[in-house]
């Protein structure tokens, strides 16, 4: 299943289609092949997934149904220190894929990936700044990326996601504390990620001085999604 | 021993030790603050751009501080008596000293709003955060850019005024007048 921000490529949408394609024939033969799986809702989804134009697939029966990333709402904010002047900066374009099941996080999967060419710290002069090869690099690689390897719960709506994060090449482990909270629908997933941007060789060259900029930088998000089950 | 004290307090002739120093310490801070200031905006993004920034800032707000100080200073110490001159210019010497003391404020006032306005809170040398003049908005911070500039060039217009009036002082009317600002006996 897949929730994307941007707007789908014809390409994204064949891939789509033909992956909804595949998930009602295995959704089919799942029904046939094993009874105790088809209780209660499933013939109407089967049915929905039919009928919706683009929607989600689960490819595998062990992967939990898919959210929907809400783009209006969700947010992805970086804050540094520039000789002790905290300096904020946010992301305008990002992709979320989840597949949770709040009642088996540990079945669950969540990948994110950011636009570092819509980063922006406020200011033209400093935007144009960063996309250079000494920040983020974005002709090289523009997209900086989040794959989870495990997830599990920690009680109280909170969760830890473990994974890789890649930004300009570099790929490190990091475990990202989670917070869900469910109103109307929406799944409002935040929390705080802490990062050494000289892990990931942001800001190079002349840059590594961090005195002047400093090593630390807290990620933060707030993701919403729609379709992720009751916690 | 005992000494007899003069009935009457001798004539001040000079400034106190304390507002000679803060007259000094200002004149250079202010002096190098406007020299960074037109430097620093002209360069392209750097680390010493960022770093010039931060130290103009520090600079600006130490002068706020110490203006502040020396206002305070100033209105519990009288001066020395004007040497003798016209009236025109004895007022117009104390007309610049009004607009000089009015600048000590409103330029570093003026920077730091705009440094508010930009979205950049100023770090009193990286250490201490100071509150925000005015909350982060763009039209905002470009009213305050130019006003920050153009009173920098008012209190340098009045800087000059301030010298040239020593300069007439010194040269022409050979009156003294510097002594009144430079330590020595009475």
């Amino acid at each position: 299943m897949q929730a994307r921000l941007n707007q789908g490529l014809p390409t994204r949408l064949a891939t789509s289609l033909s992956i909804t394609a595949l998930s009602v024939v295995s959704a089919a033969l799942m029904l046939s092949a094993t009874p105790l799986m088809a209780q209660t809702k499933a013939p109407a989804k089967v049915a929905a997934n039919a009928a919706a134009p683009a929607p989600a697939t689960a490819a595998t029966p062990a992967a939990p149904a898919a959210a929907k990333l809400v783009p209006a709402g969700s947010d992805i904010t970086f804050t540094f220190k520039q000789m002790g002047v905290p300096v904020d900066g946010h992301f305008k374009r990002f992709d979320a894929q989840l597949a949770f099941d709040p009642k088996k996080p540990e079945t669950g999967k969540v990948s994110l990936a950011i636009d570092l060419s819509a980063a922006t710290l406020g200011d033209p002069a400093f935007d144009a700044e960063l996309v250079k090869p000494e920040w983020f690099n974005t002709k090289k690689v523009p997209q900086a990326t989040f794959q989870s390897t495990a997830i599990k719960a920690l009680g109280g709506g909170k969760f830890e996601a473990t994974g890789k994060l890649s930004i300009k090449g570099q790929v490190r482990d990091v475990v990202v504390p989670v917070t869900l909270a469910q109103a109307g629908g929406t799944t409002t997933a935040t929390g705080v990620v802490a990062i050494k941007r000289l892990d990931y060789n942001i800001g190079d060259g002349e840059w590594k001085d961090t005195s002047m900029v400093a090593n630390d930088v807290q990620v933060k998000f707030k993701l919403n999604f729609t379709g992720v089950g009751p916690l | 021993m005992t000494t007899v004290r003069p009935s009457l307090k001798p004539v001040r002739r000079r400034y106190d030790g304390v507002a000679m120093l803060l007259h000094w310490l200002l004149a250079v801070a202010i002096i190098g603050a406007f020299c960074m200031g037109l430097y620093m905006t002209g360069l392209s993004i750097s680390p010493t751009r960022l770093k010039l920034y931060n130290w103009h800032k520090w600079a600006g707000v130490t002068i706020l501080a110490l203006s502040a100080l020396r206002l305070l200073w100033r209105l519990g110490h009288r001066p020395p008596a004007d040497l003798p001159m016209p009236a025109w210019q004895a007022r117009a010497a104390h007309l610049v000293h009004g607009l000089l003391y009015a600048a000590f404020f409103a330029v570093p006032l003026s920077g730091w709003a705009y440094s508010s306005a930009a979205g950049f809170p100023v770090v009193w040398f990286g250490v201490l955060p100071l509150p925000n003049l005015v909350a982060p908005d763009k039209a905002l911070a470009a009213t305050f850019k130019l006003a920050h500039e153009w009173l920098a060039y008012g209190l340098a217009a009045l800087v000059l005024a301030h010298l040239g009036a020593v300069v007439k002082h010194v040269v022409l009317d050979r009156d003294g007048l510097l002594q009144r600002m430079l330590p020595g006996r009475a």
